[in-house]
């Protein structure tokens, strides 16, 4: 087992496939069967790092306090679109307090947005872009210094509209024109032209929906320390070793030379995957100053600065024959990126789901005048489930089908895109035991014939997501000479239970009550590689790697007992926290009588996440149903219940897992029905950068959720028989909202979100009268 | 400068502050009680909601001089004698806890509605906790929670 070799892995990771070299154990560990009886993994154990959470002793970036602290805030540029002429930074210096000020003017010519710009470019394409940083005593002399700096701008034409800045009059954001890569990106598979010739049904419609903010409850902030040449660095990130090698590249300084360190972090859906500009330029400013440097985002800022779900506008052409088989799809979009690189594509769900010989999408990414997007809590695929979802049922009843039974007739048992099997797919599992729940059969036959002034329907919406995760991942274990037990991974508990899911694995393997294990994530210096916590790839990517390294700690035992109980190793057997003589069991010794003779030594192994099964393509499915109620007098809609029903393989912890899916479902009523950032078509300024504005759930507006896993295990996809379930816990919500309104009022809204004003619009053509 | 005297968890603390302090530098900054946090700065998040002279307030919001004479309670003083309040308790036993940040807002919102309200109704419970947004949880968990706590509490006493 301890053999490894190195593979060209290769999976998917938030907006594309990664590949990357990995070495992985070149025997795999034998998957835990479906029916294993596990003690420890499955249960609703307690929330590893609870207690520090309710009693507020846990520590969060923004809580370090560095003797000697200096703190850093940034001035950002009041205009869509500009050039700096000149930054007088004279007044700002001469502040008491003022410590040091960062500008084009002096700070080093470091590339950031994949090349396209500059830490400090003079050519600001938001309003929000970086023009100053500025490091002071205290946080309020910082923020008095931005005022002080006065600079020149040359005022340029945006555009603040992905349709617009398509147009070949448009303001140009680059030298090549605001489509990214110049050209849309086309996916083709059969004739889509020749099957709508074929097609008895042919619908074509257009949907849009609107940009989203991640808005984690703790800002993204970063405290940088610097020791000499050495950079230690505490970041709200969901990715310490992204951070690191961003730091060391930018600051160009060797990689050992960075620590980066993440313990507790506020939430981050996305947002928090890749540097940010705001810890470079801390560390710069703490260089200069000779100082520690705390800097924090503003909730203005994070509603300009820090990431987006981009926007998209997509045209669907769907052609059926008529007892509902799906003969072509047809998928054209374009969406904002903001104004630097970032993915806004959103066909995946549409080329993946459904069996379809004929496909074709065309995807243009297009660049305006706004804060940039980032990957946000399953990229696309909210976007374009809620339109997919929303033709399926206009296709289902145009055939004169339940949307469920039209589902079932296009259901596909191979993955339509690379003709490959999955390793599980349980969807019309989840079809019928969400259907069974949520009774679908009440809903109203006829869509919109509930009568009343507060019409009742049901709706329900598939989703498809990877969630595989794949090497590399690495996890040592180390036994002390008590036989308590430390799991070390660089990957980083953004809030999911990451630390609580790793103990469990340890605890089981090892037969060791939980609070025997503790477990250390998130540190570059002494945690081993794992890849950022995104794309619902954690706990399907260290899961295994830890439980790889538990077990080879029991037979490292193994080997420890049988030189002490002189006997060959192949006698001995790890039961129970005892190792025993299988020929005399009478002859055993505890791991903490064993683990004295090894006195001051820590005993250590590596575990790895094995290679993926080749030949098979890995995916995360479920169904959610939603009943609403769509008040005809206010145009207020209240989501009634969601049911959950998912394929996920293998429930680690019950209550961990209930969490994590009301909280996607939370944000997807967000989606559907309140969340949107709205931007001056006057002056391409954002308008919603407070939480007033910028509306999200609140306790008031939850139904009641009933998750129910369809599921047992995916042991061919890795040990632990796990998938992810962070993205698929979100993607189908809104669109099984939108479907239940749908049902509810027989009026299509094609619009996200579905705000009062336009459902009143939809259902009167304005607000009613009398 | 100006000089603040107030008592926070049940101890009394005089400081010198800037005026422009607000009671959540206050206790961050200066009293290095770092369980409150910080997540918009004007009032809309409820993150750093302590409990005022038996209310909550987001103290944020409130100009740190504002609070001189006065009683404050934060999470750090809601468990007594390295014994969590039930609350607290409850919280944990039912996973009202993703990524935490939330989490002492939330608890001292809990703490301060069953104080004034042993007895809550569902309707209770939720306007209590409208002021506090989380970003993880659904908030089912943290209903649950503060439910459970209220049959604890009322069984105790």
């Amino acid at each position: 087992m301890a053999d490894k070799k190195v593979i060209k892995s290769r999976y998917f990771f938030e907006e594309d496939f990664e590949e990357q070299l990995a070495e992985v154990p070149a025997e795999k560990v034998a998957a835990w069967d479906k029916k294993a009886k596990l003690k420890i993994v499955g249960k609703g154990v307690d929330r590893y790092d609870a207690y520090d959470k309710v009693s507020g002793t846990a520590r969060y970036t923004f809580d370090i306090q560095l003797p000697h602290m200096a703190y850093a805030k940034t001035l950002r540029c009041p205009y869509a679109h500009a050039c700096i002429k000149s930054i007088d930074v004279s007044q700002a210096e001469k502040m008491p307090g003022v410590l040091a000020v960062l500008t084009a003017d002096n700070a080093p010519k470091i590339k950031w947005y994949r090349g396209t710009s500059y830490l400090f470019d003079r050519h600001l394409r938001y309003a929000g872009d970086e023009v100053a940083c500025v490091a002071a005593k205290s946080e309020r002399i910082a923020a008095q210094a931005l005022k002080k700096i006065k600079v020149e701008y040359e005022v340029l034409p945006f555009v603040a509209d992905a349709g617009k800045a398509m147009q070949p009059d448009a303001p140009k954001l680059y030298e090549n024109g605001n489509i990214a890569g110049g050209k849309p990106s086309v996916y083709e598979r059969g004739n889509a032209d020749e099957g709508f010739n074929r097609a008895d049904v042919v619908v074509e419609e257009t949907f849009d929906t609107q940009v989203v903010v991640h808005n984690p409850t703790e800002p993204h902030c970063s405290v940088v320390n610097w020791d000499g040449d050495k950079l230690t660095v505490w970041d709200s990130t969901q990715s310490v070793f992204g951070v690191r090698n961003a730091l060391a590249d930018s600051l160009d300084i060797p990689a050992n030379h960075v620590r980066v360190i993440k313990k507790y972090m506020g939430g981050g859906f996305g947002s928090k995957l890749a540097a940010g500009k705001y810890t470079i330029m801390a560390a710069l400013l703490a260089r200069t100053i000779g100082r520690p440097v705390k800097i924090s985002m503003d909730r203005e800022e994070m509603n300009l600065a820090v990431g987006n779900r981009p926007d998209s506008v997509q045209k669907l052409k769907f052609g059926a024959k008529k007892d509902g088989t799906l003969l072509a799809m047809s998928h054209y979009s374009y969406g904002a990126a903001g104004a630097y690189p970032s993915g806004a594509g959103c066909s995946w769900p549409l080329r993946s789901i459904y069996k379809c010989p004929n496909v074709r999408t065309e995807e243009y990414t297009v660049f305006i005048n706004a804060g940039p997007g980032r990957p946000f809590r399953a990229p696309g695929h909210v976007q374009g489930t809620f339109a997919l979802e929303a033709m399926i049922d206009t296709m289902a009843e145009k055939t004169g089908m339940d949307p469920l039974d039209f589902r079932l007739k296009n259901y596909s048992e191979i993955d339509p895109v690379s003709g490959q099997p999955y390793t599980t797919k349980r969807l019309r599992e989840a079809y019928e035991a969400g259907a069974k729940a949520i009774g679908w059969e009440n809903r109203n036959k006829k869509p919109g014939s509930d009568s009343g002034v507060i019409k009742r329907g049901l709706g329900m919406a598939s989703q498809i997501w990877w969630g595989g995760g794949g090497p590399p991942t690495y996890a040592n274990l180390k036994m002390n000479r008590d036989g308590s037990v430390e799991v070390l991974c660089g990957t980083q508990d953004i809030g999911t239970g990451t630390y609580t899911i790793l103990a469990q694995v340890a605890a089981e393997v090892l037969e060791l009550p939980m609070d025997k294990v503790s477990v250390i994530l998130g540190d570059t210096a002494v945690t081993p590689y794992a890849h950022g916590s995104g794309g619902s790839v954690t706990a399907p990517s260290t899961t295994p790697a830890v439980r790889h390294a538990a077990e080879l700690m029991k037979e490292k035992l193994i080997g420890y007992a049988a030189a002490q109980m002189n006997l060959p190793p192949e006698r001995i057997a790890y039961r129970s926290g005892e190792l025993v003589d299988r020929d005399n069991p009478a002859q055993k010794m505890s791991v903490s009588a064993l683990m004295r003779k090894v006195r001051e030594q820590v005993l250590v192994t590596t575990g790895m996440r094995e290679a993926n099964p080749e030949g098979y393509a890995v995916n995360t499915f479920g169904a959610q149903f939603a009943e609403v109620e769509v008040h005809t007098d206010t145009g207020k809609i209240v989501v009634k219940r969601i049911v959950a029903a998912h394929d996920i393989g293998r429930t680690l912890n019950r209550k961990l897992l209930e969490n994590q899916f009301e909280g996607g479902i939370m944000q997807g009523i967000g989606f559907a029905l309140m969340e949107e950032r709205v931007i001056d078509r006057n002056t391409g300024k954002v308008l919603t950068t407070n939480l007033e504005n910028y509306k999200m759930t609140l306790l008031p507006d939850m139904p009641e959720i009933e998750v129910i896993i369809v599921s047992d295990a995916d042991p061919l996809l890795n040990n632990t028989g796990v998938k992810g379930i962070g993205e698929p816990a979100h993607i189908p919500t809104a669109a099984a909202i939108a479907n239940a309104v749908y049902n509810a009022t027989g009026v299509r809204f094609k619009s996200l979100p579905l705000t009062p004003d336009k459902v009143l619009q939809g259902l009167y053509g304005g607000v009613k009268q009398g | 400068m100006i000089t603040v005297s107030l008592t926070i968890n049940k101890k009394e603390y005089t400081c010198e502050i800037d005026p422009q302090t607000t009671l959540l530098e206050l206790l961050r900054e200066h009293l290095g009680l770092t369980g409150t946090k910080r997540g918009c700065e004007i009032g809309e998040c409820g993150a750093c909601t302590v409990i005022m002279d038996g209310l909550t307030v987001n103290s944020c919001l409130v100009p740190a001089f504002q609070a001189d004479g006065s009683d404050i309670t934060t999470i750090e003083g809601i468990a007594s004698n390295g014994k969590l309040h039930p609350v607290q308790e409850a919280f944990l036993e039912y996973d009202a806890v993703h990524c935490g940040f939330c989490t002492p807002g939330m608890v001292l919102s809990a703490v301060n509605l069953l104080d004034n309200n042993p007895q809550p109704s569902q309707e209770d419970i939720r306007r209590a906790l409208a002021g506090n947004l989380c970003r993880c949880t659904g908030y089912q968990q943290i209903f649950d929670a503060v439910q459970a706590a209220s049959k604890k509490m009322k069984s105790k006493r």
